[in-house]
């Protein structure tokens, strides 16, 4: 649109239009807008500011010799020293910290390998198959959403050491082979109901079985939820403190955060130093897969309501 | 579901009534061979249910009938379960000021954190809605420690930030406030563990964030014509447009922060002090089914942090009509 100057009413006309407010005025409202931008940004820094602190303190904390806890209150170390990693790659109890990483890795890589199949198929039946049954087998799924985890470890204990499986790691696989974790479940259905059901149609017309239609259809298609299932089950299984602690006895079996328990029951009092190193060791592959992957984990939470 | 259901009443394929039908709701008539086909598609749907069957039925279902049995007896593992009856329950609820004090500070965490948290949560969110630029930095930001929160690594941090020295105690001797460090004393340590569920508010948030997204930007210009306020705009359009978010965030937030564990485990060194103060109620049953053997009263306990969360899912479930809004379009 041109507004030529010989006519002034085209430009009341259009101011009026931006901006039906007489009051206000079109450059004092920008005014207040950043205004309004300025404080927006203070806040959320400030908020920044706090809610990361912690994790600022930690990784600086690393680089801190023993004698300086408690004394230097600032949050940069006085004589930064490299000593916590040297000790806390030395290991504990016996085992260096390499094994730790190890059976941490295996416990995770396994648990989302074993999480996206078994829930891939489930969500795939509960999703697209209609069957008699379907309706109850969903409501029971759901059910265990809000089911207290708790409620079952007692007799999964007591069937795994009839079974001879403590001090394995199948306690703490096989349930992620089976789909117990419902959100996996529930998240995969949400997201096949979504996809449009011309293709699997098609195919099915031309002769594609179920599992056909499933592997070279479905999958294809939801990988985006597939990804987000495979993050959080990784993050989940390398976080997991209660399933290791009740099932792994030997250390040589612990992952990470059982043997984290140990550096904190041992040295927290006399080595503080190399227990804050070991947390920030064991934390580190988190906030990395975070940084590369925090897109599919923030979208998966705001499209699907998953927790982390 | 209904579909096949109604598919299989209709079979003749000579009768009249058939052919009307066919003509009046052709999608409800069912061609030849479609029976065989809904029970290849019953045979496949099963299939594909196969590893979730067996987890559903073998790891939780059973196991919950198994230790509601176990629940009524004297179990330690080692000799068979012998039934007791409702002695458990009676000694949990008359008997055992342990588990009294531990259901207590439960409640406290979960019924005082819970609101907390939202609010916190609601509150960024709405700051982050506030403009698009920008606000995905924070909004990943902010998610962060919600992925970690739960883990060891996080409770160590917290217990030595919070410890006598620490930064939070020193930071508030520069204030002026002499605490003696938060994890030592009865009094403090409940509220630290409820400023550690606080500080993972941010999957609350990004959950609030993207269904402030949905709210329509013209709802509020129409109340802002019509001489609403802020606070107004925010109780006649935010929340009721929200609710059907906050419902699914109040629930998840109630039924998570009954299963608090590692945190509580590590930052007491596993015995859930000072003075009880972090003997949650998982933490109870860790310590009486695998510390101290006595599988049967923990199975009690299990059962009834089961009914607790089951009730208040219930109440939240039974309430939801009076306060929470699905609207037509989007949900």
């Amino acid at each position: 649109m041109t507004i030529s100057s010989s006519s002034p009413n085209a430009l009341v006309q259009l101011e009026n239009q931006v901006d039906p407010d007489p009051k206000t005025s079109p450059r004092r409202r920008v005014k207040r807008k950043t205004w309004q931008t300025v404080v927006w940004f203070i806040a959320l820094i400030t908020i920044t500011a706090v809610v990361l602190y912690p994790l600022v303190w930690l990784f600086v904390s690393t680089f801190k010799p023993n004698s300086e806890f408690g004394q230097n209150q600032g949050l940069i170390p006085n004589s930064p020293t490299l000593d916590n990693y040297a000790k806390v790659m030395e290991g504990i109890a016996g085992v260096p910290m390499g094994q730790f990483f190890w059976n941490s890795f295996v416990l995770a890589a396994l648990s989302v390998v074993g999480t996206v199949i078994s829930s891939a198929l489930a969500a795939y039946a509960f999703a697209r198959l209609q069957f008699k049954g379907l309706g109850v087998l969903f409501a029971a799924m759901i059910g265990t959403l809000l089911l207290p985890f708790h409620v079952v470890i007692i007799p999964q204990y007591i069937l795994f050491n009839n079974l001879g499986l403590v001090d394995t790691f199948v306690p703490l696989l096989l349930p992620k082979f089976l789909a117990t974790e419902a959100f996996f479940v529930f998240l995969l259905v949400q997201f096949i109901r979504q996809m449009p059901r011309d293709m699997d149609e098609a195919a099915k017309i031309d002769g594609a079985g179920h599992f056909r239609v499933f592997w070279s259809i479905i999958l294809p298609l939801i990988r985006p939820a597939l990804i987000t299932c495979a993050i959080f089950s990784f993050i989940w299984a390398w976080n997991d403190f209660l399933g290791p602690l009740l099932y792994l006895t030997s250390p040589e079996n612990y992952p990470l955060p059982i043997a984290l328990r140990l550096y904190n029951d041992q040295t927290s009092s006399s080595d503080y130093g190399a227990t804050v190193t070991a947390s920030f060791v064991a934390l580190l592959p988190i906030l990395l897969f975070f940084i590369v992957f925090q897109r599919f984990l923030v979208d998966g939470v705001a499209t699907q309501g998953l927790k982390g | 579901m209904s579909t096949t259901a109604t598919r299989v009443i209709v079979t003749d394929d000579s009768s009249s009534k058939r052919r009307l039908l066919r003509k009046q709701r052709p999608e409800l008539v069912s061609r030849p061979g479609q029976r065989q086909r809904a029970r290849r598609e019953t045979a496949a749907g099963y299939a594909f249910l196969v590893p979730w069957l067996v987890g559903f039925f073998g790891l939780t279902l059973v196991p919950m009938a198994y230790s509601l049995y176990l629940s009524f007896t004297s179990y330690n593992i080692f000799s068979p379960p012998k039934w007791i009856g409702l002695d458990n329950y009676v000694r949990l609820f008359t008997a055992d000021p342990n588990f009294m004090q531990s259901a207590q500070i439960t409640l406290i965490y979960v019924l005082v954190g819970t609101p907390i948290s939202l609010l916190a949560a609601l509150a960024v969110a709405m700051l982050l809605n506030y403009r698009d630029k920008g606000a995905a930095f924070f909004r990943s930001a902010f998610y962060a420690p919600s992925l970690i929160g739960g883990s060891v690594s996080v409770a160590i941090v917290w217990r030595a930030m919070f410890n006598t020295d620490g930064p939070v105690d020193n930071g508030l001797n520069v204030l002026g406030i002499d605490l003696g460090g938060w994890i030592g004393q009865p009094g403090l340590i409940l509220p630290m563990m409820i400023l550690l569920s606080v500080w993972q508010f941010g999957s609350t948030m990004v959950i609030f964030l993207a269904g402030l997204k949905q709210v329509p930007k013209e709802l509020y210009e129409a109340a802002e014509m019509d001489g609403a306020n802020a606070w107004r705009r925010f109780r006649a359009v935010t929340v009721p447009l929200l609710s059907p978010v906050i419902f699914f965030n109040l629930l998840l937030g109630l039924i998570g922060a009954f299963q608090v564990f590692a945190s509580a485990y590590i930052i007491s060194n596993g015995t859930g002090g000072p003075a009880g103060m972090t003997n949650f109620i998982t933490v109870y049953l860790y310590k009486t089914g695998f510390a101290d053997g006595r599988m049967g009263y923990a199975a009690a306990i299990a059962w009834v942090l089961l009914v607790v969360v089951a009730i208040i899912a219930f109440i939240l479930f039974r309430t939801q009509k009076s306060w929470v809004h699905y609207s037509g379009d989007n949900r």
